[in-house]
């Protein structure tokens, strides 16, 4: 907890900054350029799935099952070739980056909003409040998250709906803690004192004044987490307690290449290439991010 | 270190153990009847009635938390109906697989990355330490199970140097312990550089130098030690994403551990063994969280100072 409390010394920026734009984007590097651009593309591939996959994603053609992709001397119809179904491996890894794509935007929208209004709440009630909230972010903190997830989908089976709400409570006790810092470090400061003696409303407060204050922390956690995400969204269906067929997912698609990795290794290693650059992307572009926001760290290392 | 700093500490494990029981509780009452969840689907009706009353189903909720904390406590937490037997006789036998598996990779991580951090603290800015980081963030977004993948793709495939799956030699071990200490490994070495960084610009580092001490024993005799304190914290904080990452790598390389039972009877629900293995969990990551917050204390002395003084005002 002492980090909270560091960077609250280390006051904010003014009201109303939205980190994003604040960078002179024409002066990042080129690795950030190609991240950026990867980013770009699977974002695309997931809003346009349906007209770029040149197929269904469930749509089978049992003569040509287990065909290699078109650059390994399969038909040029199979870019990427066909599974032990013979559906086209390319259109499922577009339906597949949707599907992960989606669910990690909302698992992180779900985790960032929750955990940030429990700090809100701790940090503005303190007492009892605080003491529940500090008391479930240390559970949650210490018990593997990947562990509660499963046995929550054990006792109550899975569905779509669940596996969205629990990838959402990933990461809430991150938020929270950080959120309840800087709430309580603001709350401090003479500004919030002075809106509060003109009788606003607390929620006013928050929403209007101190959120906004805190919001550019708050996005650099996002980036932190948003690789996270997609590990547990993609080790979960990869364990096949994930998205359930015929439904896909990153994960998913490299759980059933996994059985004919040694004889169509096609099926499955896409998918790995996929996720692995994706993480690898936001990781390199939140680094980035982060040394742009915070001078003294690029001082520091 | 004295009597408060670790009472303090126990009295915040056991809230947790008590977090994690009640949870288990609780998901487990509200997803429906236990006595049908943990008894197989064709047993007799009496069969049923007779388990409600061995776990008191049919007393109020409080008494009912109570024995089951009880019975949780005896170890007693049903029987597994994929064999048949104790759940906690299922697991216990997996345990030994899984602590060789967790220890070898816990020493590839610190035997990898601690040196590794030194190197590139070092070396700050040179193509070592740039290479190295590098690598930590390939580590770092490289999915355990995707590596796993890879690595049978070109050791047991290809290569046929060693086995895909399965125990029994220590050939078995090697690729689920790389692929678990690699990746943990990458985010050990770049606290380790980052803390030795800062330990490097005090003034202490500069008057050892100046008094002639090697640069091996500098190294290794003054920065070390008092950079140990956030690869402590770093190592404790992510044992948690160690024991998930096993849940995996057990699954890819079908090492029959603890975490590859709790993925199949997850997936058949075999609800006893899930919470057993659940509760055997929370149980080892609370023990470990004491260890690592004690060895803060002799590690650092301050902390243990600076708590108990929080703590009286």
């Amino acid at each position: 907890m002492s980090d909270v409390s560091a960077d609250t010394s280390r006051r904010i920026r003014p009201a109303r900054s939205i980190p994003f734009l604040e960078i002179r984007w024409p002066r990042a590097p080129l690795l950030v350029g190609l991240c950026i651009a990867w980013l770009v593309l699977v974002a695309l591939a997931a809003i346009f799935a349906d007209v770029l996959a040149p197929y269904g994603y469930a749509e089978q053609s049992l003569l040509n099952r287990l065909k290699p992709p078109a650059f390994l001397g399969g038909s040029p119809d199979f870019l990427l070739g066909t599974d032990p179904l013979g559906r086209d491996v390319l259109s499922r890894l577009l339906y597949a980056v949707r599907t992960s794509v989606i669910i990690a935007l909302v698992g992180t929208v779900i985790g960032a909003v929750v955990g940030t209004m429990m700090g809100i709440l701790a940090a503005h009630f303190r007492g009892w409040v605080d003491d529940i909230v500090m008391v479930l972010v240390d559970f949650q903190a210490s018990v593997p998250f990947l562990i509660i997830a499963l046995a929550v989908l054990a006792f109550f089976g899975n569905s779509f709906e669940l596996f969205i709400v629990i990838i959402g409570l990933f990461g809430w006790e991150t938020y929270a803690r950080l959120a309840r810092g800087l709430v309580i470090g603001v709350n401090s400061q003479g500004y919030a004192g002075a809106i509060r003696t003109l009788g606003v409303h607390p929620a006013r407060i928050y929403l209007r004044h101190v959120l906004p204050n805190i919001m550019s922390i708050l996005v650099v956690q996002v980036t932190l987490n948003f690789p996270e995400i997609i590990l547990l969204e993609t080790s979960l269906s990869f364990l096949g307690l994930g998205v359930q067929p015929p439904g896909t997912s990153l994960g998913l698609t490299l759980g059933e290449g996994r059985n004919y990795i040694a004889t169509a290794w096609w099926i499955g290693i896409p998918a790995g290439m996929v996720i692995f650059l994706t993480t690898l992307s936001i990781s390199i572009l939140g680094d980035w991010t982060r040394d742009l926001l915070d001078p003294s760290t690029a001082k520091s290392e | 270190m004295s009597p408060g700093f670790v009472v303090s500490k126990l009295v915040r494990c056991l809230v947790t153990l008590l977090l994690a029981v009640t949870f288990v509780f609780i998901v487990l009452r509200l997803s429906g009847d236990p006595a049908q969840r943990m008894l197989p689907d064709d047993v007799d009706a009496s069969v049923i009635e007779a388990y409600r009353r061995m776990w008191g189903l049919d007393k109020s909720m409080p008494e009912q938390f109570v024995r089951y904390i009880v019975s949780v406590l005896r170890g007693d937490f049903g029987i597994s109906f994929r064999d048949n037997r104790e759940a906690i006789d299922v697991v216990s036998e997996r345990i030994p697989a899984t602590l060789a598996l967790g220890f070898l990779a816990l020493a590839i991580t610190i035997f990898l990355g601690v040196p590794a951090g030194i190197f590139a603290a070092l070396n700050k800015g040179r193509w070592l330490d740039r290479a190295m980081m590098t690598a930590t963030i390939l580590g770092h977004s490289l999915p355990n199970f995707f590596l796993g993948i890879l690595l049978i793709l070109c050791f047991s495939m290809t290569l046929r140097w060693l086995p895909s799956s399965g125990i029994g030699t220590w050939q078995h071990l090697v690729m689920p312990a790389l692929t678990l200490g690699t990746a943990f490994a990458g985010t050990v070495a770049r606290f380790t550089r980052s803390s030795m960084l800062e330990v490097l610009d005090q003034p202490f580092m500069r008057t050892a130098r100046a008094k002639g001490v090697s640069k091996q024993t500098r190294t290794l005799r003054h920065a070390l030690p008092n950079a140990a304190i956030p690869i402590v914290t770093v190592i404790g904080l992510r044992l948690g994403a160690l024991v998930g990452g096993a849940t995996v790598v057990e699954t890819v390389f079908g090492y029959p551990g603890v975490g590859l039972l709790l993925v199949n009877s997850v997936a058949q629900r075999d609800l006893a063994v899930v919470q057993a293995v659940v509760l055997l969990i929370a149980f080892s990551m609370v023990v470990v969280n004491l260890v690592v917050d004690l060895a803060y204390g002799w590690l650092d002395p301050r902390i243990a100072a600076l708590e108990e003084r929080e703590a009286a005002t």
